[in-house]
């Protein structure tokens, strides 16, 4: 009975945090519906843990705890994937952003007619080009 | 009069300014016709006012993207301004400026044109795992595009319009795709290669890594690479826009 308390108790606490998250705007709700989903069921298993047994019987599970285990590992695994791909979009949309920026500040310092550095170049850049090389031809 | 063609020479340049300066005066007294680009991929150092100091134009990146980003961003450049063919050159000097013109020839038979270190010229040798992975790739490239493809993690390429739209369109950033991902694609996409000997100077930056514990990542990364842009569904060359072709669209 405990152990059923105190599942409920974590499934409606996370629910509530999602919901705030979710209305102060800092999750997006196309991530937040899996979540909420999430805790649905979990809160429908703390209040009715035959379900889970029931479950694991029609699916031919000896253990239920392992139906449970693994449906969340598949789940969790399944986050991450869409996280990584969310990631690596974003990615590429700061990357076309920052081109973008590069290109526009060059045109602008190009039509402004001087050099992006603020700065003129020190003496040293005088265009005495091989006084430069470091290194030997 | 003005040359034939408009062509871009593009440096991407990541804290290189201990040799930047060199490198684009030499490349200035050797092609004059040519413009030439500094693409800063977020240095914090001087290259930046040494590229801008030798009257390069220097298109900064608020932070670093890496090659491939940085060529892509280069690209965009050269095919907004209405540049005819673009060459990438290294800014460390590695590219012998006396051999642009040859790879640029190169274009006269096809889209993209590249300087290859083991077609005979140079005394450029390698053993071990990274030259499996060299056999494993110019295999690939030489079924793939027709002809023999010896070195195409070259760094050394020119492009014509047709390539520099194909580039915008696909220039990964990651790890080998500014080499490997971006070169299948674009064979796969219908565009043309050729590739021309050219001799490398040896790097003013150090020598490259002989472990062959990071020659055997390199062999896995190339094989990976290759296989992901092989898998990948075929998308044809975007067709040029009639009007970029003709020069009007720079003053």
């Amino acid at each position: 009975m405990i152990t059923r308390l105190v599942f409920l108790a974590v499934a409606v606490f996370f629910g509530f945090l999602l919901f705030r998250l979710l209305r102060a705007g800092r999750v997006r709700e196309k991530y937040a519906a899996l979540w909420i989903v999430v805790g649905a069921a979990i809160i429908l298993l703390a209040v009715w843990p035959n379900l889970l047994n029931n479950l694991a019987d029609w699916a031919g599970v000896v253990l239920p705890v392992n139906l449970l285990f693994f449906l969340a590992i598949i789940l969790l695994l399944g986050v991450s994937i869409h996280l990584s791909s969310e990631l690596s979009r974003l990615e590429d949309e700061t990357r076309v952003l920052a081109e973008r920026v590069a290109l526009l500040s060059l045109q602008v310092h190009t039509l402004e007619g001087g050099p992006q550095t603020e700065a003129p170049p020190p003496e040293e850049l005088e265009p005495t080009e091989h006084a430069q090389e470091p290194a030997a031809e | 009069m003005p040359p034939a063609h408009r062509t871009l020479i593009l440096m991407p340049a990541w804290n290189e300014g201990a040799v930047i300066g060199s490198t684009l005066a030499e490349l200035h007294a050797v092609v004059p016709d040519a413009d030439l680009l500094v693409v800063d991929d977020g240095s914090t150092d001087d290259t930046v006012a040494r590229a801008e100091a030798s009257g390069a134009a220097v298109l900064r990146l608020p932070y670093n993207l890496g090659v491939g980003g940085a060529l892509r961003a280069g690209f965009k450049y050269a095919y907004e301004n209405g540049y005819d063919r673009a060459i990438q050159v290294d800014a460390d000097g590695q590219h012998d400026p006396t051999q642009i013109e040859a790879v640029l020839a190169g274009l006269d038979h096809a889209d993209i044109s590249i300087g290859a270190r083991f077609a005979g010229e140079g005394d450029y040798t390698v053993h071990g795992p990274r030259r499996w992975a060299m056999v494993l790739l110019s295999g690939a490239f030489t079924r793939a595009a027709g002809v023999k493809l010896t070195d195409v993690t070259s760094g050394f390429r020119a492009a014509n319009r047709r390539a520099l739209l194909q580039y915008t369109r696909h220039y990964p950033a990651e790890y080998l795709g500014d080499t490997v991902d971006s070169l299948m694609t674009a064979i796969r996409s219908g565009l043309t290669v050729v590739q021309v000997p050219v001799a490398m100077r040896p790097r003013q930056g150090g020598e490259p890594s002989h472990s062959p514990g990071k020659a055997a990542i390199y062999l896995v990364r190339s094989a990976f690479s290759l296989l992901i842009a092989m898998t990948r569904r075929r998308t044809p060359a975007l067709e040029l826009p009639e009007s970029t072709t003709t020069r009007e669209a720079s003053a």
